[in-house]
């Protein structure tokens, strides 16, 4: 298998882009990303996209990408794992590349949701959860996170204030962010009194509704060498797990299995432990799964992961920066996008670039990008070289 | 509107109107919905079987800001059920102050009216669940 590496990043503001459309989106993030290490020649294109279909009514997206990005006749896929889709056509650009078939890809990971209303956004984003027996019972995605939570607060005697201190923490993070959609800070009691959406979960615990791209040219290693790539970041481990589709066939409500064993093989494959990750880039779509994440992901013991986020361990200062871009929660969250813009925070990070809340000399950071309710998850080691 | 279409709730006739599950015949897993391959073994030795009527609620939560066409009901109790032989389910709590809904709750199945789908207004029932303790 050969070495991959990031050579090249470029993403679209993240937010309610009235004046933009998905076709603008895709142009904007892609030229970026190919400016910003001048490739012109590319082998394939994956577009990880969650639902054009519900929210711009357009299907067939592989295609439009090509011809809106000017690369016909190049194979161009779209990939769709709800809101991992854009990890896994990271991951599958990777596979492409590492196995030799490819030397130069381009993901791209697009959403385009404000052109619905926020109803019928909340009923494209609940087809992502098992639509057939959960979703007829009037099941919403806050619904089956706030089961979550409960469910964690009920086992671990987790204060309500430590799902407040994700969103404040998120929120400061995306403050200095030029990409994020809310460059707001809010209190804890802004969380609290904020307007119930499903108990114990109110609308400041939730991620929002938002347009974005984010586009990123993945090459071997040897490529990256020929056309001398300045700061090439490493894939140094990438794994994909799933799930059962309904949240209720779980054997566990406080775990998530799928990032539990997705994070298993990306550490063994990047030979490395979590004590090796300097920071980290988690599913935060609700409050309770930045904690949960960090449980699943090895860096804490079940049940502990709410005591970290209450110590300010996980702040950008902290001892294990979750989150420095702003997260799901305050960057925003463009399902579609999410995995890949992920993908872009820890390349500016690992290159000393970010724009933000940037770190000192950070190593090695993880990715996780969650889909559904937690049934199909992917997690990235990204490195120096 | 709900937008699962007559035909599709026409499809689910066995799991919502006669609370049908699936029964390993060779590990004992049960499961609902039916399922042609076991999720735990593999088997496709997997024969019908009516689901117990009695469970416990597992977590739950309240839905304030309702999905289109369940509006009527909020705010309502959603749970996860466990019932007396072990299968998971998502169900909504019925008949239930809902200050009164809490993890560990008794419960029993009732047939109710789920949502109304389409044009012509098609009403489709199905299982939900009530706090007997």
């Amino acid at each position: 298998m050969r070495d991959v590496v990031v050579a090249g990043i470029g993403q679209t503001k993240y937010g309610m882009l009235w004046d933009y459309s998905l076709r603008d989106l895709a142009a904007l993030a892609v030229i970026e990303a190919l400016d910003s290490n001048a490739v012109d020649k590319i082998d394939s294109i994956y577009t990880g996209n969650f639902s054009a279909g519900t929210f711009v009514e357009q299907e067939h997206i592989g295609a439009l990408v090509a011809d809106y990005t000017g690369f016909v006749p190049l194979s161009s896929t779209r990939v769709e794992n709800a809101c991992a889709s854009g990890a896994v056509a990271f991951r599958t650009a990777f596979n492409e590349i590492a196995s030799g078939f490819s030397d130069v890809c381009l993901v791209l990971g697009i959403e385009k949701m404000s052109d619905v209303v926020t109803s019928e956004a909340v009923y494209s984003l609940s087809l992502a959860g098992d639509r057939e027996y959960e979703g007829y019972q009037g099941v919403t995605f806050p619904a089956l996170f706030a089961l979550v939570a409960k469910s964690y607060m009920h086992e671990f005697n987790m204060p309500r204030r430590a799902l407040s201190q994700v969103s404040v923490k998120n929120h400061e993070n995306a403050y200095s962010n030029p990409k994020a959609q809310f460059k707001r800070k809010i209190t804890l009691e802004d969380v609290e009194n904020a307007t119930m959406i499903a108990d114990p979960l109110t609308l400041l615990d939730c991620s929002p509704i938002s347009d974005g791209a984010s586009a990123v040219i993945l090459m071997s290693l040897d490529k990256a060498k020929e056309l001398n790539v300045e700061k090439p970041i490493r894939v140094a481990g990438i794994a994909q797990a799933s799930d059962t589709l309904a949240l209720a066939h779980r054997d566990s409500f406080v775990s998530f299995g799928a990032t539990v064993e997705a994070a298993k093989k990306a550490y063994k494959m990047a030979s490395k432990n979590p004590s090796d990750i300097d920071f980290l880039e988690v599913h935060d779509c609700f409050t309770i799964a930045e904690i949960t994440a960090i449980e699943d992901l090895g860096f804490y013991k079940k049940g502990d992961g709410f005591k970290a986020v209450l110590s300010g361990e996980l702040n950008a200062c902290g001892k294990l920066p979750v989150n420095t871009s702003g997260g799901l929660k305050a960057k925003g969250h463009p399902v579609g996008a999410t995995g890949v813009g992920q993908i872009i925070t820890l390349t500016e990070q690992l290159r000393g670039i970010f724009e933000g809340c940037a770190l000192k000399n950070p190593k090695s950071g993880l990715a996780h990008n969650l889909g559904g309710s937690g049934s199909s998850v992917v997690v990235t080691i990204l490195e120096v070289i | 509107m709900v937008k699962l279409s007559t035909p599709r709730s026409w499809k689910e006739k066995k799991h919502r109107y006669r609370f049908i599950g699936s029964l390993c015949s060779d590990c004992s897993k049960r499961i609902f919905p039916t399922r042609k391959r076991c999720p735990n073994c593999g088997s496709k030795n997997l024969k019908d079987y009516y689901l117990p009527k009695k469970g416990k609620i597992l977590t739950f939560t309240i839905v304030r800001t309702a999905p289109d066409g369940f509006s009527d009901f909020a705010p309502y109790p959603l749970a996860i059920v466990e019932l007396d032989d072990g299968v998971r389910l998502m169900l909504q709590i019925v008949d239930t102050n809902i200050e009164n809904v809490d993890i560990g709750n008794n419960v029993e199945i009732v047939f109710r009216r789920l949502y109304v789908e389409g044009k012509a207004g098609h009403i489709i029932y199905g299982p939900k669940a009530r706090v007997t303790n």
